[in-house]
């Protein structure tokens, strides 16, 4: 028997005049802003233009981005590996995992940065042999570790002991019951890891490892510390200097900050969309599909084998 | 014929918490032997440290005549490597209360892993087995369907498959179907007797103590980390002789 359809519910909504207070303030707040930016003549916009795409400039926005890579793929290969060593069952290495964590996480990054700068002066020789015992290759120290290469070992390694937490909370998030099932298989530990953990972790481990690669992009503006001076903070600050206009500049290296930033964010966003959406905590089965994601990644969410971790990274 | 289990007065501590207080227990080869207890008796824990789930404290395990994670050499013990713990291991299959079904592939996937990771077959040789492994258990048509998109008593039958592809001497089963809705423990309960029919040597922990009746041929009543009684199941469920086992059976039938 069909069901007549029930009147349905219109009521209005209760009022909310703060709504439109609060549009007006803002409104009036913006126009001020904006009226200001562009009618101070303090602000040199003709400069900014000027120099927004000077091959000075475009050419620095280059080195801040492969430096920014460079230190990212070697915090996450640090961070893997050290996050390994302090699950495994080794207690030498757990030390020497805690202790690199430790040491990296607990000294200001400018300061690490200066030392790898004058790590040539500290060792102005280095070489490959016997320890204590016959030398093979001598290299001077200068011609190895440049400057680039002093910044990106710097930055890269206080990034992997970061990294390497956020990827020990997601090796941990995964199910007890993952290793326990795959251990009664005859599994290896490392086969363990490579096939069953780390793809479940990944969802735990890569929205925060985004977050902090738009934290590296700005942090790259300390390699002045090496000094590295070819990347984007320094080099419009110098321009600034030469010109005596500091702000135009200024604003040139935010702009590229901020549309850089604005990239990496809907990365992001559909990286997170991709690993984190649809996750239930209760780990009853949803099977409704979420837009973006693979079957096998909804698969992993709604199995509930794999937890939330609040693991709300502090940046450098 | 050596027996598939052997265990002689294990022993397992947790800290000082003294969970299997001297075990022996023996277990033919073919035989199903179901181990019946109130919970926190240790039966869990027992069929753990039958695979190495679970290091022993004292007393020996062995396993088709071979001592379980440990070697004698010259008159002392030395723990066995990983790798060698590993291969014991590959030859007893275990199914585990909650599925531990690998959530990012599909059966077909869980089913082939081990083959292929473990016994280092080729991908042709891995799908063979595990599509005959599925179809053992009534699953072919799922082959191809993620654990989260099975009901709870076809990712129990996923596990069991996925157990037998490794081709086990021996098959644990951890309480499979406690975590189950009522009406879902029928299918498992029935691939359980036909792979027991089979001639499939198994050690079952379950609280269907109508399974046991009907499929097993030694009943093991655990209480407080002892074997309190073992038999028949026409001699341990219906007329136990320890008042213990009386005192189970009167509250759970």
């Amino acid at each position: 028997m069909p069901q007549p359809t029930p009147e349905l519910i219109h009521a209005r909504p209760v009022p909310r005049p703060s709504l439109w207070i609060w549009a007006g303030i803002v409104v009036v707040l913006v126009a001020m802003l904006v009226n200001g930016l562009l009618t101070n003549p303090n602000y040199h916009w003709d400069v900014v233009a000027e120099f927004l795409f000077d091959p000075r400039v475009v050419s620095a926005l280059g080195w801040t981005l492969l430096l920014t890579v460079g230190a990212m793929l070697l915090g996450i290969t640090l961070a893997i590996t050290t996050a390994i060593m302090r699950m495994g069952t080794n207690p030498i290495l757990r030390g020497v995992s805690w202790v690199y964590i430790w040491f990296f996480r607990g000294t200001p990054i400018y300061t690490q940065l200066v030392f790898w700068g004058l790590l040539p002066v500290l060792y102005p020789k280095l070489s490959l042999g016997i320890p204590f015992g016959p030398e093979w290759f001598v290299f001077d120290t200068q011609d190895v570790i440049n400057a680039g290469v002093a910044a990106v070992l710097g930055l890269g390694l206080n990034e992997g002991a970061y990294l390497s937490e956020i990827v020990r909370s997601g090796l941990n998030s995964v199910d007890k019951g993952q290793w326990e099932a795959s251990t009664a298989l005859g599994m290896k530990r490392s086969t363990t890891l490579r096939r069953i953990v780390i793809p479940q972790a990944m969802r735990v481990i890569v929205p925060p490892t985004g977050n902090e690669t738009i934290s590296m992009l700005k942090t790259t503006s300390l390699v002045l510390a090496v000094p590295f001076t070819l990347e984007l903070t320094f080099v419009t600050n110098a321009i600034g200097n030469r010109n005596f206009l500091p702000i135009p500049l200024l604003i040139v290296a935010a702009i590229y900050y901020l549309v850089i930033t604005s990239i990496l964010m809907v990365g992001q966003h559909f990286l997170e969309a991709y690993y984190g959406r649809g996750f239930d905590t209760e780990g009853t089965v949803r099977t409704k599909p979420v837009k973006g994601m693979s079957k096998r990644q909804r698969a992993i969410l709604a199995s509930g084998t794999v937890h939330p971790d609040p693991n709300a990274e502090v940046t450098p | 014929m050596t027996a598939m289990v052997e265990a002689k007065g294990v022993h397992k501590l947790f800290g000082d918490l003294h969970v299997l207080k001297g075990v022996d227990l023996t277990v033919e080869q073919g035989e199903v032997c179901v181990v019946l207890g109130p919970s926190g008796s240790g039966k869990s824990t027992l069929i753990r440290c039958i695979n190495e789930l679970e290091q022993i404290s004292a007393g020996r395990m062995f396993v088709d005549g071979e001592l379980m994670g440990l070697k004698e050499v010259r008159g002392r013990l030395h723990r066995l490597s990983d790798k060698e713990i590993a291969r014991q291991r590959s030859k007893v299959g275990m199914v585990f209360q909650r599925f531990n079904l690998f959530p990012h592939m599909t059966a077909l996937e869980n089913v082939m892993e081990a083959p292929r990771q473990v016994r280092r077959l080729d991908k042709a040789a891995a799908e063979r087995i595990a599509r005959e492994q599925l179809e053992r258990v009534g699953l072919s048509d799922r082959a191809d369907h993620y654990p989260s998109q099975l009901s709870g008593g076809q990712q129990q039958r996923v596990a069991i498959a996925r157990a037998l592809a490794m081709e086990p001497d021996l098959m644990l089963f951890d309480e499979p179907t406690s975590a189950l809705d009522p009406e879902l423990v029928g299918e498992v309960l029935a691939v359980m007797k036909s792979l027991a029919a089979s001639g499939m040597t198994m050690i079952v922990v379950t609280h269907e103590v109508g399974f046991a009746r009907e499929v097993a041929d030694n009943v093991v009543f655990m209480d407080d980390g002892v074997i309190v009684e073992q038999g028949t199941p026409a001699q341990v469920i219906d007329a136990p002789r320890e008042a213990r086992t009386r005192d189970f059976f009167d509250k759970v039938l």
